[in-house]
């Protein structure tokens, strides 16, 4: 993919849906748009976006639909979950040392997937966390999504997709056609029914969040009132993780990105922007 | 261009299955049962097998025996793709070296997805040489 590619998908995908690509998302474009590709026919995504250059509505609308799906399912995107194992835990365990404790959220828990996979990441990893308290919370608005979460009871093709099959014999029970995961694994995960737009301060302070493919669905001042209070429940070295296509670069500096490793943030320690009064907002453009 | 094996005594699901490979990139061989399969591989070691395990004359896991101690037959991911979808048959299949196990019915995206986690395919494009 050339850099005049990127660019082209990138404001062809702001103008249809809104979703705002950094410059460093080529591979989130590439794992979902070459598969699309294939399945037209083409070589690769410079041909794709030649395609869609000459005019074909219907892959414009099937590029938007793969870029912008939300289904959630175990260790999605792959990427934050190598970081979680391989920066964010080994980096914690060496700063909470003293207090042997840490606590992580995920702020748009959903049916469980993304929790659950922390908390098999962390089982994974149990050897270097003998003795230490780990919390998950996951949240969701839906409280029928948290029921879900909560049973971990999972179909055939929702174990199929991002979960390697080890993790699958090591932590699932089979009950006829569906898979649940094991009770020591649901019982590392704590669920809370919260709306992300109402006061959060009540779930005390956090190492680690999640928040991932929720913000997308905000405008922007909400966005920027929500990384604002997130910022406020974290602690000054802890980790923010982000959806694949998401930043807060442009819309807030209470978060700094980690440049090296892709939907990774860190409180910046600058304050949130006092919210400006609408009328004065409006005459400094 | 990576190379697979797909063995399965039906020829419906080895079309689709060829499908689904060639459209990922893959270059496609197939056999209808473990013996076939061995023969082939025996020729020229693929890339990826895709293997059902139900097949007469000899089964998937048979062959997957026979493929792991032959010289070379370390290398090749062997994913099974099968209607045995009890936790028995994938210990089983794990430990006779199987690398992934795909529960039929399937798609492409479960297939992209296990081939991703063996190795044979990646998540970004290669770099044009």
């Amino acid at each position: 993919m050339t850099p005049p590619d990127y660019e082209y998908l990138r404001k062809l995908l702001k103008d249809h849906s809104g979703l705002d690509l950094s410059a460093d998302k080529q591979y989130l474009i590439e794992s979902r748009l070459l598969p699309l590709s294939r399945k037209s026919g083409l070589a690769g995504i410079s041909e794709l976006v030649q395609k869609m250059k000459a005019g074909s509505p219907s892959l414009v609308a099937q590029v938007v639909e793969a870029m912008t799906t939300n289904e959630t399912f175990f260790f999605r995107d792959k990427v934050p979950f190598d970081h979680f194992r391989d920066s964010i835990m080994p980096e914690m365990i060496k700063a909470r040392a003293a207090r042997k404790s840490i606590r992580i959220w995920c702020a748009a828990g959903s049916t469980g997937q993304e929790p659950y996979s922390l908390a098999m990441s962390l089982k994974e990893m149990s050897a270097s966390l003998a003795g230490w308290r780990v919390e998950i919370i996951a949240t969701d608005l839906s409280q029928e999504v948290l029921e879900k979460s909560k049973a971990g009871i999972y179909s055939q093709f929702e174990v199929q997709r991002g979960l390697p099959i080890q993790l699958l014999v090591k932590y699932f029970k089979q009950n006829g056609e569906l898979w649940q995961i094991s009770p020591e694994i649901r019982a590392m995960v704590q669920h809370r029914q919260l709306n992300l737009l109402h006061d959060f301060s009540q779930l005390g302070t956090f190492d680690v969040i999640f928040c991932r493919n929720v913000l997308i669905y905000f405008d922007q001042d909400t966005k920027i009132n929500i990384f604002g209070r997130l910022a406020k429940t974290m602690e000054a070295d802890g980790f923010l993780v982000l959806g694949a296509a998401e930043t807060v670069v442009g819309l807030t500096d209470v978060f700094k990105p980690f440049p090296e490793k892709r939907g990774l943030y860190r409180p910046s320690g600058v304050r949130a922007a006092p919210a400006m009064p609408k009328m004065a907002a409006m005459a400094g453009r | 261009m990576k190379t697979c094996l797909v063995v399965d005594d039906s020829g419906v699901v080895r079309k689709i299955a060829r499908r689904i490979l060639e459209e990922m990139g893959f270059q496609i061989t197939e056999a209808e049962d473990g013996a076939k399969a061995l023969e082939a591989c025996k020729g020229a070691m693929p890339d990826g097998v895709l293997l059902d395990w139900n097949m007469p004359v000899m089964d998937g896991f048979e062959f997957l025996g026979h493929l792991r101690r032959l010289p070379g037959g370390a290398a090749p991911k062997v994913v099974f793709c099968t209607t045995e979808n009890d936790m028995d048959h994938i210990s089983r299949a794990l430990h006779a070296g199987a690398n992934e196990y795909i529960m039929k019915p399937f798609d492409k995206d479960i297939v992209a997805a296990k081939f991703q986690e063996v190795g044979l395919i990646e998540l970004t494009e290669p770099i044009p040489v």
